[in-house]
């Protein structure tokens, strides 16, 4: 299954859904669209992982650069992920503590720490 | 020999095919069907590892998987043809620095992708050499008598 990207916002944040596969063939599309809304000026990201079916460590390099483009920009990237299998590979790659990590959408909106 | 062997050329659009041929394999081999999740991870980033290595030096020649089953294990072989001393000494190390200067890409995509391998599979063998390297990856099985 290809990367499937939306984009929509929420008050001061900009939700990206992603669906699909994150790999080495995908993950530059979603570097791309992250790229792009930082120099657009959206610097407050909610990355919504519900729909992603595969995550590999191109994906979290990803989001990893997304992360420091953000934060030159005093901005923020929060992940929503439920799932164990995803949220597997941020924990034995120690990046649980490095992204805040919630449950649902509402709750990354909403969230100010 | 290998019960599949596979060989693809070195493009990212391949490690998908590569990562559904190796479960498809390691689910008829009887690997736990908990553990397919973790061998599908760990064999796309063994795959994207020498994608990304046969692309920074340029090579021409295919990534090469070998799926085996035996008895009591099912091992994956993924092997690139990329010169390269310095890989092994970095996982040994497990920080890992030295493969980051191949990479194009600003982020520690290739160091990532071995901590996840050292991560996720516990018998895990990296080899590097002048003419290439290999991951060697193995998984029990379980035996065909008590598969449901």
């Amino acid at each position: 299954m290809d990367l499937s990207l939306s984009t929509r916002t929420v008050g001061d944040r900009t939700v990206v859904e992603v669906g699909g596969e994150i790999d080495v063939y995908t993950a530059p599309k979603l570097r791309e669209q992250l790229v792009e809304l930082v120099n657009d000026g959206s610097y407050h990201l909610v990355v919504d992982m519900e729909r992603v079916d595969f995550l590999d460590s191109t994906g979290l390099g990803v989001l990893v650069g997304g992360l420091k483009r953000v934060r030159a920009h005093e901005g923020s990237l929060r992940l929503v992920c439920n799932q164990e299998r995803i949220l597997k590979i941020f924990r034995i790659t120690g990046l649980t503590k490095v992204f805040p990590i919630h449950t649902s959408v509402d709750d990354a909106v909403s969230a100010t720490d | 020999m290998a019960t599949v062997e596979l060989l693809f050329s070195a493009l990212p659009e391949h490690v998908r095919t590569a990562r559904l041929v190796a479960a498809a394999v390691a689910r008829r081999a009887g690997v736990d069907e908990a553990v397919l999740d973790e061998v599908r991870l760990a064999v796309g980033e063994a795959c994207s590892r020498a994608v990304g290595l046969h692309r920074s030096v340029g090579i021409t020649t295919p990534v090469r998987v070998r799926l085996t089953e035996d008895e009591k294990k099912f091992s994956i072989e993924v092997g690139d043809d990329a010169p390269h001393t310095a890989v092994a000494e970095a996982v040994a190390g497990s920080s890992g620095t030295s493969a980051m200067d191949r990479e194009e890409a600003s982020e520690a995509e290739d160091d990532m992708g071995l901590a996840v391998i050292s991560g996720l599979v516990d018998d895990v063998e990296v080899s590097a050499g002048e003419s290439g390297g290999v991951i060697r990856m193995s998984w029990p099985t379980v035996p065909a008598s008590v598969l449901p």
